[in-house]
């Protein structure tokens, strides 16, 4: 195994606020005596990501993904901990790392909004010392794996989001970076527009064997590119592994979807598992992995099948019932 | 002889590829601030128009008779402040109130990634602001010789080069007085309203409102410990062709750039030490 390009060993983050009480009484104690605390954002993170993986960052609303990101990016110093991505320690921001790295996010633009996405293009282009010609040759290869035209001529704020999005993402990639930081890339963008941004970055990773570590809520996102996700909740990593080993750990039933040819009784369908929906001939049984071949066997003797169907409940539920039970 | 004549020429490549690429993105940074300013000529035109502090000091001034107080012909004083007004025009700084904004929003995140010091973008867009504002002043300045044509006058070629260049070291100081202060809105949220205090001092002891001259000589001498006399009084007076010691006025903006150069550099890489890239 080579050299990981990624590597967190005790990653943790921590901001201080201030605490301050509501009311007049809270705002003059404020002001006389001011007190702070300091509220842990990333704890204890311990990862490392090879080159050439897609990876997903998932984790609900506070949970670090984006600290994480911007302490791998080298945007915020780690409070403890060691990071250090392609060879360099990103808080130093070396232009050899910044060479190799790239964040996009969502809810952010690189792209001067009066102007057309080429004006910006020709920036980075100095600032990153690529060759006019060359350049020019990768705006080219970009836009047409974005399926951007004259879009690029056209003044940023005219564009659509999905449009804006793609034009950031190329700005992102013109000195071909070698680790990619994704913060919510697809974000707000509507069904079409988010299957092009996963086509092209699953695409972009295919020709450059570039690294990526991307955060999404959609879980298209992660289903779509990623092979190994990360599951972090309050600042703590919970799960480093495939999404299906995820699913087995949060899912330890399959779901199965039956629909008969008669009517049979709720009791009918006692013992195969826990019964979700019995209505009509419509019956859906979550069955225990481990007994799932031999109770779908019986069932499909015992019943007069017309259609089945057997899947992992969504990942978001599963997910999502997760961090309710945990508080 | 052939392995020394390489060696001269990895040296000249490892010289001239930096400086190339430097030229580059001068280049590309300037035209594309350029054309972002344009995009925003009529708030440009607006700045420049709320610039004219300068004019109407020369108003009140020729209406007092206090030139020969000041040491200055009625003529002279004019100028004076007509050169004020267009050392003002073409040093104007607000790096403070862009850069809290952009520090306190995130905005700064994108290019902290690059391989560029932020500060450049910023002293381009001032650079681009300036070149923008040429039209309007113009326009400006011939209204004013259109309604008072004793007051018109051209100084000579070398005046006049001087005077840019003191005009354009003017504004590098002012700019790295203002950097000094934006870099503590990564201490304090609103660093912006020290911008305020620093204004006072600008507009009394910078020679805008009055001619250093006019000042009782232990106010003066407090002045010219300042930076502030650099920024309007020194430019003006050799612009209108005053009477004034070149080299020592040089000196003296070289002497503060040269303090508040490292100060600065020292700020910004303490400060960035705790940016938390809010709101990104």
């Amino acid at each position: 195994m080579s050299a990981p390009i990624v590597l967190a060993e005790g990653l943790s983050k921590s901001f201080r606020v201030a605490d301050k009480q509501p009311g007049l009484s809270g705002t003059v104690r404020h002001l006389l005596r001011r007190t702070y605390r300091d509220v842990a954002a990333v704890r204890d993170l311990h990862f490392t990501i090879q080159p050439g993986e897609v990876v997903g960052f998932l984790g609900p609303n506070g949970a670090g993904k984006t600290t994480t990101l911007k302490m791998l990016s080298g945007l915020i110093h780690p409070s403890a901990g060691r990071v250090e991505v392609a060879g360099c320690l990103p808080q130093r921001r070396q232009e050899r790392f910044l060479q190799q790295i790239t964040l996009v996010m969502g809810n952010r633009q690189q792209l001067i909004w009066d102007l057309p996405p080429m004006d910006s293009l020709r920036v980075n282009a100095a600032v990153y010392g690529i060759d006019p010609i060359e350049a020019k040759r990768r705006i080219n290869e970009l836009a047409e794996m974005l399926e951007l035209g004259e879009e690029l001529q056209r003044p940023v704020r005219k564009l659509s989001l999905g449009q804006r999005m793609k034009a950031e993402l190329l700005a992102a990639l013109l000195h071909r970076p070698s680790v990619l930081f994704l913060d919510e890339p697809t974000l707000g963008l509507d069904v079409n527009a988010q299957a092009r941004v996963r086509d092209f970055l699953a695409d972009y990773n295919r020709r450059t064997g570039a690294t990526v570590l991307l955060t999404s809520h959609y879980m298209g996102d992660i289903t779509a590119l990623c092979e190994r996700v990360l599951l972090i909740h309050q600042g703590r990593l919970f799960h480093d592994g495939s999404l299906d080993a995820l699913t087995s750990r949060l899912a330890p039933c399959r779901e199965v979807r039956l629909e008969l040819r008669q009517v049979h009784p709720r009791e009918a369908f006692t013992g195969f598992g826990t019964i979700e929906v019995h209505q009509g001939h419509h019956v859906r049984l979550l069955i225990p992995r481990e007994h799932l071949t031999q109770q779908v066997g019986l069932l499909l003797s015992r019943f007069e099948v017309v259609d089945l169907e057997v899947s992992d409940p969504p990942i978001e539920e599963l997910i999502g019932g997760l961090f309710r039970q945990q508080g | 002889m052939a392995y020394s004549g390489s060696r001269v020429e990895m040296a000249r490549r490892k010289l001239l590829i930096p400086v190339q690429r430097a030229a580059r993105i001068a280049a590309a940074l300037l035209s594309s601030q350029y054309a972002y300013m344009l995009e925003y000529r009529a708030e440009i035109a607006l700045w420049a128009l709320s610039g004219v502090l300068p004019l109407i000091m020369l108003a009140v001034w020729q209406g007092s008779g206090g030139a020969a107080a000041a040491g200055f012909t009625p003529q002279g004083l004019g100028r004076y402040f007509l050169a004020a007004f267009v050392v003002r025009q073409f040093s104007v700084v607000w790096l403070i109130h862009v850069f809290e904004e952009d520090a306190l929003q995130g905005k700064l995140s994108p290019q902290l990634l690059q391989p560029l010091q932020p500060l450049w973008r910023y002293l381009a867009a001032h650079v681009a602001e300036q070149a923008t504002r040429v039209p309007f002043v113009a326009l400006m300045l011939a209204g004013v010789f259109v309604l008072k044509p004793g007051l018109l006058w051209l100084p000579s070629p070398g005046q006049l080069l001087v005077g840019i260049v003191a005009i354009q070291a003017a504004f590098v100081l002012r700019f790295l007085l203002q950097t000094l202060v934006a870099m503590l809105c990564f201490w304090s949220e609103r660093a912006a309203a020290l911008d305020r205090l620093l204004l006072i001092p600008y507009l009394f002891l910078s020679g805008l409102v009055a001619p250093l001259e006019s000042f009782p000589p232990a106010v003066r001498q407090l002045a010219l410990w300042t930076p502030f006399p650099a920024m309007v009084s020194f430019p003006a007076k050799l612009l209108a062709g005053e009477n004034v010691d070149v080299a020592a006025g040089f000196l003296n903006l070289t002497l503060w750039c040269a303090v508040l150069f490292p100060l600065s550099r020292l700020l910004w890489r303490a400060g960035v030490r705790r940016y938390s890239a809010m709101g990104a």
